[in-house]
């Protein structure tokens, strides 16, 4: 066991830990913020909303994008809405509640301090967000409606249409702007990050890599914040966008963070089955859609009629059948699986028999086509638009896809990773959704990094560091990490293979999802950690590369991702390899209940995996960090 | 089940870089399957580029869910294609039949340089959005968010406004290269709620000035509406352009009391 993973969670009773932590930590005085320069990665919820409240504060903030502008980050494509507990619908909504429901939905894989803390800022992040003019949904008397998701019994998810967090990013990105416009903020854009930097153990800068001219330079600061989004593109076919990727994470990683959980994996219910073999990615369906719509397949694996003609003795509403209390809002993790294995069954709808429906036929009856459209008329739209089938006369179909990942870099209580100065926010990080995330509660996390836990948190690092020079961009390891970056992208141009990075990232994302995707077992990621690494030696020898490095490429950027890619999947086969054990969204076959449920190993597996870099994601070492719970009862999760 | 598509001809622009003059090239599609989006044909493409040896086409694009706003292209001269209120990634082949010819151009304006091939740089926008597309209110000092009520039609008529992409197909598609559209959807949706009072003039004035530092004048031809994926109202002009008159006059009754 490692002596090195102290999660410093304070002392104190649970609900007292984040007030009296906030009491206890040093601050820096006003004058002297803008003495301290902190690097901000990714300008998405947790990015932007960090970068913009430290500014505020008076810090000097540097952020960088790949992107062309900070408001194109993916938050941006989430749907569905923000859980927080306001309990305005007055249903016996509460901090502890969403706290409870946030470890119960995780599994008990995730960190009780934390996630009560996340719960604890969950009504600050309500207010501000309105306070910045987020035009949240409202009942007709003014005040802000709210919806269900899964995993919970209350209505405390807040919503803006389907387009919940557009929202919320062009909120934050509005308050960045407002501090790149004021000065505060400098805005590197274009610019992905290419290597974290390390000067005498603390975090020290960033390498990055201009994307227009090829460029690699080196920025320091005091602190390095990566708020960098997660790795599901590993799949290749995911729901996420087409740039996003574990880069950033990854280089960490290398340089000695420690990757927690990396099999921790969510698979959606309801994305748009993928329809041909060019599919470049797939559409998720907000998970909202499951509040009036229901899930079901026909009972006859070789039911040939339409779905209005199938009468409703013929259908297996599956969900509603095996989770009675939860119903069609039974989690995501368990969603998926049930729906991949009525798919499996050969129950499958569709013209390639890889969906199941959701139906919103009863939905329509009950509450008319008018108020249908109002909830989810642009979801609708935007089904109709990709299946070329209208969700008002038919039922859609859904099958899960790879959509967020719960794993990713460790850190501590103050979302401080191994390294010190180095901090990881929003998905980036490991630290609040355990084994599975629930529903809404994504851009919840990223805006209480980003606005409430961060800014708090970067003080106490900061405040002893008065007066200390910014590391010198000309130090060696700076020199050094640039000279690598450059030898690594032009090694890419000259390996002159016959293979594209799609063609690469296309058949390591289908091993990975063969054998580590919903269903995972001891054989197939034994065999999965043998093909790994013949791939990828396969990679650096037939890569080609097109163009040049002197000039905008995305042949040559996607060839970057796509090797990291490599790297990781090894590291999630082998973190899915060693966790014996099924819990949420990390399932193995050998480790379930006689019902098909997930089975937990509590005596042994009660804890984070934190993987340590060693120069090889296979020999990679394992450290643990115990998990206690002294607030809740670990229990087996029912939705029954 | 899928249909496909064959011989679909695209006459793409390819410019090597800012300083380059660029021209149009011919490439040949033979088949193509109906369900594939259009950038899936040009990823398909890019491909086939690739395994020829020879350089991929740099276009923007990233969630392909028509949410992000990166994806830009004029297809056939109309900004994001000829699917109304649809943007670019969620243009499917199935619009298109076999033997198609299709001319792909970057947005063309002023305001939005041409960085390489079909990509542009379209920085003016977060310039004008950095000139008080905002409402200032530090993190901390929020009140309750059920102490204001909004009445639900202003907050719809502020969503409305809100949806608003970013994606630059209001310039690419109005003669002037004017962005107002753009400019005047983030003033409406400001503007019109309660929080974005006390900067409503402010907002208004130096949004609207700092657009016409990069962009042309609008003279409400209305192609930016007809172009717009979110369908946002040219109404939202009219908004802008009144509260624009009222920022001169209460400034110019400021600088009189001085």
């Amino acid at each position: 066991m490692s002596t090195q993973l102290n999660s410093k969670i304070p002392a104190g009773p649970l609900g007292d830990k984040w007030s009296s932590y906030k009491e206890d930590v040093k601050l820096v005085n006003p004058n002297n913020k803008r003495k301290f320069k902190v690097i901000v990665v990714g300008t998405g919820l947790a990015g932007a909303s960090a970068a913009a409240t430290l500014a505020e504060l008076g810090y000097q903030v540097d952020a960088f994008t790949f992107h062309d502008s900070p408001r194109r980050a993916h938050s941006i494509a989430a749907q569905g809405g923000i859980n927080a507990a306001k309990n305005y619908q007055g249903d016996g909504d509460s901090v502890h509640r969403l706290f409870h429901d946030t470890i119960k939905g995780g599994d008990f894989r995730a960190r009780e301090a934390n996630v009560h803390r996340l719960a604890e800022v969950s009504v600050n992040i309500i207010d501000q967000m309105v306070a910045q003019g987020v035009p949240f949904a409202r009942e007709y008397g003014g005040l802000l409606d709210n919806r269900s998701f899964g995993g919970a019994q209350v209505s405390r998810t807040f919503y803006a249409r389907g387009q919940t967090g557009q929202q919320l990013l062009l909120g934050a990105y509005q308050q960045l702007a407002r501090q790149i416009g004021l000065g505060g903020v400098r805005l590197f854009n274009r610019t992905e990050l290419v290597d974290v930097v390390t000067v005498e153990g603390r975090a020290a800068g960033i390498v990055v890599r201009d994307l227009t001219t090829g460029e690699v330079t080196s920025h320091a600061a005091h602190a390095v914040v990566l708020a960098t989004g997660g790795y599901g593109n590993a799949f290749f076919l995911s729901t996420n966008a087409m740039s996003c990727n574990v880069t950033a994470a990854w280089r960490a990683h290398r340089k000695g963070a420690y990757f927690a959980n990396p099999c921790y994996t969510q698979i959606h219910p309801t994305c748009i089955p993928q329809s041909d073999e060019f599919q470049s990615k797939l559409t998720l369906m907000s998970e909202s859609l499951r509040n009036d719509g229901r899930v079901w397949v026909p009972k006859n694996p070789d039911e040939k009629r339409g779905a209005a003609e199938i009468p409703e003795e013929d259908r297996d509403y599956y969900l509603e059948r095996l989770y009675p209390s939860y119903g069609n809002l039974a989690p995501r993790d368990i969603s998926s699986r049930a729906a991949k294995r009525a798919v499996d069954k050969g129950l499958g709808v569709g013209p390639l028999k890889n969906g199941v429906y959701l139906d919103f036929a009863d939905a329509i009856a009950r509450l008319g086509k008018d108020v249908v459209k109002e909830r989810y008329g642009n979801l609708f739209d935007m089904y109709e638009r990709i299946a070329g089938e209208n969700p008002y006369d038919m039922p859609m179909r859904m099958y899960p896809a790879s959509h967020y990942t719960m794993g990713g870099l460790w850190v501590d209580y103050e979302l401080m990773t191994s390294i010190p100065g180095l901090y990881a926010a929003g998905e980036a990080n490991f630290s609040d959704h355990g084994a599975n995330r629930l529903g809404a509660s994504a851009l919840m996390q990223g805006l209480a990094d980003g606005y409430f836990v961060l800014p708090y948190t970067i003080g106490n690092y900061l405040a002893p560091m008065l007066n200390k020079a910014i590391p010198s961009v000309d130090h060696p390891e700076f020199k050094a990490a640039e000279l690598a970056a450059r030898e690594r992208f032009t090694g890419y141009l000259n390996i002159g293979g016959t293979r594209s990075p799609d063609w690469f990232h296309r058949e390591v994302g289908k091993i990975i999802w063969d054998y580590c995707g919903m269903e995972r077992t001891e054989q197939g990621l034994e065999k999965a950690l043998s093909e790994l690494p013949a791939l990828y030696d396969e990679f650096k020898k037939d890569l080609r590369v097109t163009g040049s490095g002197e000039s905008l490429n995305q042949t040559l950027e996607k060839a970057g991702r796509v090797d990291d890619f490599f790297q990781l999947g090894m590291l999630m086969c082998r973190d899915a390899l060693e966790r014996q054990e099924s819990c949420g969204g990390h399932f193995r076959s050998e480790y379930q209940t006689e019902e098909g449920e997930a089975l937990r190993d509590d005596d042994k597996f009660c804890h984070v995996a934190a993987w340590e870099w060693s120069g090889d994601p296979m020999t990679a070492k394992r450290n643990v960090e115990e998990l206690e719970f002294e607030n809740v009862h670990l229990a087996t999760r029912s939705y029954k | 089940m899928s249909n496909h598509l064959k011989d679909i001809i695209l006459k793409i622009w390819r410019q090597n870089g800012p300083q380059d003059s660029g021209h149009f090239e011919t490439y040949k599609v033979d088949e193509i399957s109906d369900e594939a989006s259009f950038l899936e044909m040009l990823d398909y493409l890019n491909e086939q580029l690739i395994t020829d040896g020879k350089e991929a086409i740099v276009f923007d694009h990233d969630c392909r869910e028509g949410i992000c706003g990166t994806c830009s292209l004029m297809i056939n001269g109309q900004a994001h294609g000829p699917e109304r209120s649809t943007a670019t990634c969620q243009l499917h082949m199935r619009k298109f039949s076999s033997g198609a010819e299709i001319v792909i151009e970057p947005w063309r304006a002023a305001a939005f340089p041409i960085i390489k091939d079909l990509m542009v740089d379209r920085s003016a926008f977060d310039r004008i959005i950095e000139s008080g597309g905002f409402i200032t209110s530090i993190t901390g000092g929020a009140p309750d968010a059920n102490l204001i009520p909004i009445p639900k039609p202003v907050a719809d008529s502020a969503m409305d406004s809100a949806e608003c992409i970013g994606c630059g197909a209001c310039v690419a598609a109005c003669p002037n290269g004017a962005a107002n559209l753009f400019t005047s959807a983030k003033i409406a949706h400001l503007n019109l709620l309660p929080q974005g009072q006390a900067e409503r003039y402010k907002r208004a004035e130096s949004m609207i000035e700092k657009m016409d530092e990069y962009f042309g004048s609008c003279t409400n031809h209305g192609e930016c509406e007809a172009a717009c994926p979110k369908e946002i109202s040219i109404d939202v002009i009219a908004l802008a352009n009144a509260d624009y008159r009222k920022a001169k006059l209460k400034n110019r009754k400021f600088i009189s009391r001085i």
